[in-house]
């Protein structure tokens, strides 16, 4: 009998929470991902795991927040309007380092928008949408199993360099039933988190480039967390010195292992000619479209990114020796793209095929603009 | 070293508070309601948002957490049903609690979550240099009420009693034994407490309202309080710009929401889970 069963997106990413060991969730109701919470509000109490509704998406993530510095493995789901409100505690999440996942389900923006219509405009949103520098690891599965995989993959990253991830995901992908097999127990690498042996106080004491041990609160000594600049202790400072060390640290922590946190996936690259850059539902099209394009004696390939940010700029450069076209595949008005350029070497050309009206792109039209600038 | 002072963090001393500043009274009664219950300081968590009082926190020998503005009740609530044994602590001022964290309140309120809140209204946005608050009297003159404050002011203490909080109660910075004492009854009690505390802002709101000082402002804050017993024998006349003090409210009839969540939810879900399990077998 085949394991493959089939799960709406949302759910997957419910169960993959479960899998991951996440045991508090508190959210706010939002359409198209509000299957997430529904579905942890029936699982979680089963296994004594805590559930929460709150009041709306800033208390939520503030619940999150608290239940992650009291040790619990936290997750919230929310959609563009939601996740606007959140910046505030993204924020705070950064500043004082604490593991927790976000997963937005987009829909078309700005505003209310297009509720039941996929989007693909929160990409800048989630890099910059907090105010201040800080560093930010955004997930962006496209597939089914991916979307298992990506939502451990962010737990992991979330504890492994204490800081917030962002899980980004289709409003078609998240709403879509698919079938999948899901990985048994065994097979789930879940990060296990390094005990912190606390001396003195000094819970950010480490080198620039170190990625943290996590620690929580009511483990015997009295920790202070604070929003703002604090030192190695967490009080409170403006000190010029102390504060450029503490931005460093936390840009650093993930810049410095980026080459473990970017993963990307290539389709038909090895004799490509030009490269399509793309994620999410428009690498799904683009990857049909690729095949179509292929029989039809074109040499494109896909590079589909499963790490938005860090942006995979050194993977794309290594392409660009080689490959002198690439065509970004994105439904916004142009987020992307303009990372793309900015990493791409003079000599290669650029085109895209933007839209943000919610309809998906479908291969044929990926086809005719890779036809296009084929020529 | 007196009792109390164990739960005190000198190390991050001094505070930022003006001399003769009410916040530093309600820190002193907290620590001291702690230390008569004899609380172990790594039960405790302190949790506060943006303002005067938001730096209070930081001087807790306890675990603590600085937040946003308005919001510390909702990192409360996460800590509070992650962990429904410790006590959790939440200080927050008027600006914080009434204006932007007005929601926040309501629905903690609400629920009923043990969470102890200790709200110092001194009247005005004291940290931001003396911005008019929800809690600003009428006519009063303010950094942005420059020819007086037209609106009208809340009163958080009977708005707490009208959100159903099941104990609620007033003190002043001026009645430190019976602040301390309040604070004290507010943390034995299960469920969600608010304690007012009205508090004294000579420098940003005393001081463009001729009460420069913190003995004309403590003053003027005694002839507007009386007790709850006074209080009630007062005509209804007399009542305008009298505010009692003491238990306003308390209701111990009501449970708490993580002790509710622990004892009816995961129950209830794992009956269902066993039901479903049955079923599951039943099919094969």
């Amino acid at each position: 009998m085949s394991k493959r069963k089939v799960f709406q997106g949302n759910i997957i990413v419910a169960k993959a929470a479960i899998a991951a060991g996440c045991n508090f969730f508190a959210g706010y109701p939002i359409t198209p991902s509000s299957e997430i919470a529904q579905h942890l509000s029936r699982e979680f109490p089963k296994m004594g795991r805590d559930f929460i509704q709150m009041e709306d998406e800033i208390s939520a993530l503030g619940a999150c927040i608290g239940a992650s510095l009291s040790g619990k493995k936290v997750l919230t789901a929310t959609s563009g309007p939601g996740f606007s409100l959140m910046q505030e505690h993204l924020g705070l999440a950064v500043m004082t380092e604490i593991p927790l996942v976000i997963v937005n389900v987009m829909r078309g923006g700005p505003s209310t928008g297009i509720p039941t219509k996929p989007s693909q405009a929160d990409m800048m949103q989630a890099r910059w949408g907090t105010h201040g520098d800080h560093p930010i690891i955004v997930l962006y599965p496209a597939f089914a199993d991916e979307i298992f995989s990506e939502t451990v993959r962010a737990f992991n990253l979330s504890e492994k360099f204490w800081n917030p991830v962002i899980l980004l995901l289709d409003e078609v992908i998240a709403k879509a039933h698919e079938d999948i097999e899901l990985p048994a127990k065994k097979d789930i690498n879940i990060y296990k988190e390094k005990v912190n042996v606390i001396k003195d106080l000094n819970i950010y004491d480490r080198n620039i480039g170190e990625n943290p041990p996590r620690v929580d609160f009511f483990k015997g000594y009295p920790i202070h967390i604070d929003g703002l600049e604090h030192d190695s202790h967490g009080y409170p400072t403006s000190d010029p010195a102390i504060a450029d060390k503490m931005q460093h640290l936390r840009m650093q922590k993930i810049y410095h292992y980026q080459d473990e946190i970017i993963k990307f996936k290539e389709y038909y690259m090895d004799d490509a000619e030009m490269m399509i850059f793309s994620f999410g539902v428009s690498a799904r099209s683009a990857l049909s479209a690729v095949k179509i394009a292929r029989e039809e004696g074109i040499k494109v390939g896909l590079f589909q990114a499963l790490t938005i940010w860090p942006f995979p700029k050194k993977a794309l450069q290594e392409r660009f020796k080689k490959i002198k076209k690439v065509l970004t595949v994105e439904m916004n008005m142009g987020q992307m793209k303009y990372e793309v350029e900015r990493v791409s070497p003079d000599d290669v050309k650029k085109d895209t095929l933007l839209r943000a009206n919610g309809i998906p792109f479908t291969p044929q039209e990926i086809v005719n603009s890779i036809k296009e600038f084929s020529k | 070293m007196n009792k109390y002072e164990k739960y005190i963090r000198y190390q991050t001393f001094p505070t930022p508070w003006c001399p003769g500043c009410g916040d530093g009274v309600v820190l002193k009664a907290i620590a001291m309601a702690f230390s008569d219950l004899d609380l172990d300081p790594n039960d405790i968590i302190v949790i506060a948002g943006i303002g005067c009082s938001g730096r209070m926190p930081t001087f807790f020998n306890t675990n603590t957490l600085h937040t946003t503005h308005g919001r510390a009740l909702t990192f409360a609530t996460g800590v509070k049903l992650a962990r429904p044994e410790k006590m959790v602590v939440v200080i927050s001022g008027d600006g914080d609690a009434m204006a932007i964290g007005g929601n926040h309140l309501i629905h903690a309120a609400r629920r009923n979550i043990g969470i102890k809140m200790i709200l110092i209204n001194n009247g005005v946005y004291g940290m931001t240099g003396g911005q008019v608050s929800p809690l600003t009297p009428q006519k009063f003159i303010t950094e942005t009420t420059p020819y007086g404050n037209i609106e009208p002011k809340f009163h958080p203490a009977e708005l707490m009693i009208a959100a159903r909080a099941t104990f609620v109660a007033r003190e002043t910075v001026n009645r430190t034994v019976q602040l301390k004492e309040v604070i004290k009854k507010s943390l034995q009690h299960n469920g969600f407490s608010v304690v007012e505390a009205i508090s004294n802002c000579h420098i940003n709101l005393g001081r463009k309202n001729k009460m420069k000082n913190p003995v004309n402002m403590t003053k003027w804050i005694a002839s507007r309080t009386v007790t709850k017993e006074q209080y009630e024998k007062l005509a209804p006349e007399d009542r305008a710009h009298k505010y009692p003090v003491g238990i306003l409210q308390e209701d111990t009839a009501r449970y708490e929401y993580s002790e509710l969540y622990h004892k009816h939810i995961i129950p209830a879900a794992k009956e269902a889970a066993k039901k479903e399990a049955a079923a599951r077998n039943n099919k094969k």
